[in-house]
């Protein structure tokens, strides 16, 4: 019989599990770290948990895990509750920010741990172990590095042996905190791809931790908010960038200007001018619009919604950003084409093209 | 030319003054170090092999110094256990009075030894607070081999402590996390990823505590009861040696110590260079 791959046997494995949180609260010290938290990981999802610092997004991560207890509510993998099973017994793979490989191990001896250590009754003969781990190097693209120490390694080989170490013990799912947090730019990128490429091939339900909302958002089948340990939305990434839930995704997730905006008639009126943005139905009195700097386009002064002065002028890629200073000192920014004959200095009026309006209070 | 080529060396450091800090570093060793060892060696073999030889296999002679290796090395042993334990409390766990258990350990250093011995044997006599309760079970431990075993590791104790938390802090809690997630039991975890980064710690440790012992003297005579053939050291031996006179001998019996001194310490290096390079890049 031809050996199968890890990847055919995990998939073949196939079924994979989705995750369920319900009701999670954790406090730290008195201060809620999560608030009822209500979450559900689809079966084979590859979801990012994305938030500021602090928002309790690795706290979560980690009680998904078992590394760290509930104060209420449960845990659910593939509908069987797993809230009091230990860390031990629930088969996750856990990726750490800083790899945390063991450093007097090899490479090899690395990813082949989470199997040496199984009863007796239960580990893969000596062969196996090591077949196991050479297809897993392989498919980290670590062929020939077995007898590497983990100091001989780049930041980015380091990640990939423990995300391999974290897959040989075929979790049910896979969780990575801030897996390329503590990577350069370019390594990033790289294994951003890597990731998303090695997620379809293993089929396995995985949750990422990150504060970086470009790579959420690059990465994810799904990406879930949070801030202050309560979750604010989940949805697709063009859900969350096109219909923000609250004022919060829509700042988070990206440079956004604010304007007082008032709800009448139906219609949004900013400074008295009626917006071209849906206004919310049935709803009444004072809101806040925000604009994406697309969302804003420069005209003279006197006319437009809004006035300022240009501050600053830089370049953003195939586009120009430019930095309007408002009447109270507060600053926007406004994209524009890269030929432009915007200076700084200059007074100008700000026309709104589109925008998401929220109901204060 | 020959001195050019050796100047060459020097280059590739960041660190100024290797000439110096060589030169003092082989004056220090010198004076301070190999020529009174030398000079002992050179008095020691003013007898001859055969007179070595026959002080070696003086049955008084070869007790005192099966007693000083054997308990020294045991001593060694349960000091760095019982340090690695004390130091593993210290570092990884806060209670009310940490730091000034963290202070005391360093107290066998501080006390003169004869200090030690005198406290040590008058608790554990037989009508000592911890001997008198010790006395009913059959055990002696004052005026014993016992009581030398007790007083070289009341004094090795902090060295394996002070040896091995360094390294203890550095080990990142994540490890453990990592060990767990991949479905290790605790015992597991500390055996295979918490103890071998410590394992250099502990050796070094072992190395110092074990040569202290050897060399003990203060502490131990009190305590020990010095019996020939039972419970006499060889440090002990030297000293009687010398106060009848015979230097040739008292330095014989210091040369066969450091020889086998010198011995035990260099295969502890070497255990050490082996498991740096077996245990990789620690």
């Amino acid at each position: 019989m031809e050996p199968i791959s890890p990847v055919a046997r995990i998939a073949e494995q196939g079924q994979a599990v989705d995750i369920r949180v319900a009701d999670v609260t954790k406090v730290f010290a008195g201060s809620a770290a999560l608030h009822d938290v209500n979450l559900t990981v689809r079966p084979g999802e590859l979801l990012a948990l994305l938030g500021p610092s602090g928002s309790g997004k690795t706290t979560l991560l980690r009680v998904i895990a078992g590394l760290a207890q509930a104060d209420r509510g449960q845990v659910f993998f593939g509908g069987s509750d797993a809230t009091r099973l230990p860390v031990q017994k629930r088969q996750v793979g856990f990726v750490f920010q800083h790899y945390a490989l063991f450093k007097h191990m090899s490479v090899a001896d690395n990813v082949a741990y989470g199997l040496k250590v199984r009863e007796r009754a239960n580990r893969p003969s000596k062969s196996e172990i090591q077949r196991r781990v050479s297809e897993l190097l392989d498919l980290v693209q670590l062929s020939g590095f077995d007898n590497r120490f983990p100091a001989q390694l780049s930041g980015g080989q380091r990640q990939r042996v423990a995300l391999a170490r974290a897959l040989a013990v075929e979790p049910r799912v896979l969780l990575l905190d801030e897996p390329f947090g503590a990577l350069d730019a370019k390594v990033r990128k790289d294994l951003r791809a890597w990731l998303r490429d090695i997620h379809e091939r293993t089929g396995k339900t995985t949750v990422f931790v990150t504060h970086d909302q470009d790579e959420a958002l690059e990465l994810a089948d799904r990406v879930a908010v949070l801030n202050q340990g309560r979750l604010e939305q989940v949805g697709s990434p063009d859900d969350v960038q096109d219909h923000p839930a609250t004022p919060f995704v829509m700042t988070f997730l990206g440079q956004a200007a604010r304007f007082n905006a008032e709800i009448r008639d139906g219609r949004v009126l900013v400074n008295g001018k009626p917006a071209p943005v849906a206004a919310p139905k049935s709803t009444i009195g004072q809101a806040s619009l925000y604009c994406r700097p697309w969302h804003l386009k420069p005209v003279p002064a006197g006319h437009g919604y809004h006035q300022g002065i240009v501050s600053g002028i830089r370049r953003l890629g195939s586009m120009r950003r430019i930095e309007v200073s408002q009447a109270d000192g507060k600053k926007l920014e406004v994209e524009v084409a890269l030929v432009t004959n915007l200076s700084v200095g200059e007074e100008i009026g700000l026309d709104i093209l589109d925008g998401v309006i929220f109901r204060d209070g | 030319m020959a001195s050019a080529s050796y100047l060459r060396l020097k280059q590739a450091s960041v660190l100024p003054g290797f000439g110096v800090t060589l030169g003092y570093t082989l004056l220090y060793l010198g004076l301070l170090v190999l020529l009174p060892l030398g000079a002992l060696v050179v008095k020691a073999s003013g007898i001859g092999i055969t007179g070595i030889a026959a002080t070696a296999t003086d049955p008084r002679v070869a007790a005192a110094l099966e007693t000083s290796f054997s308990i020294s090395l045991l001593a060694a042993g349960v000091a760095s256990l019982f340090g690695l334990l004390i130091a593993w409390v210290l570092t990884r766990y806060d209670f009310p009075g940490r730091k000034l258990l963290d202070a005391i350990v360093d107290l066998p250093f501080a006390l003169p030894t004869a200090v030690a011995g005198i406290a040590l044997a008058a608790l554990y006599a037989p009508n000592g607070w911890v001997g008198s309760l010790l006395e009913p079970l059959g055990l002696k431990v004052a005026y014993t081999p016992l009581g030398i075993f007790v007083a070289l590791v009341f004094i090795g104790l902090p060295f394996t402590v002070r040896t091995v938390q360094p390294l203890i802090t550095e080990i990142e809690n994540e490890l453990e996390e990592a060990s767990s997630t991949l479905g290790a039991t605790r015992w597991r975890t500390l055996w295979s990823v918490l103890l071998p980064p410590l394992l250099p710690g502990v050796l070094t440790g072992f190395a110092l505590a074990f040569a202290r012992a050897v060399g003990e003297y203060g502490s131990v005579i009190f305590i020990a009861g010095n019996l020939p053939y039972v419970s006499e050291i060889a440090p002990l031996l030297i000293v009687i040696k010398l106060s009848e006179y015979d230097y040739t001998g008292a330095t014989v019996i210091a040369t066969i110590m450091l020889a086998i001194s010198f011995s035990v310490l260099l295969l502890i290096n070497l255990i050490q260079a082996w498991s740096r390079k077996r245990f990789g890049y620690v």
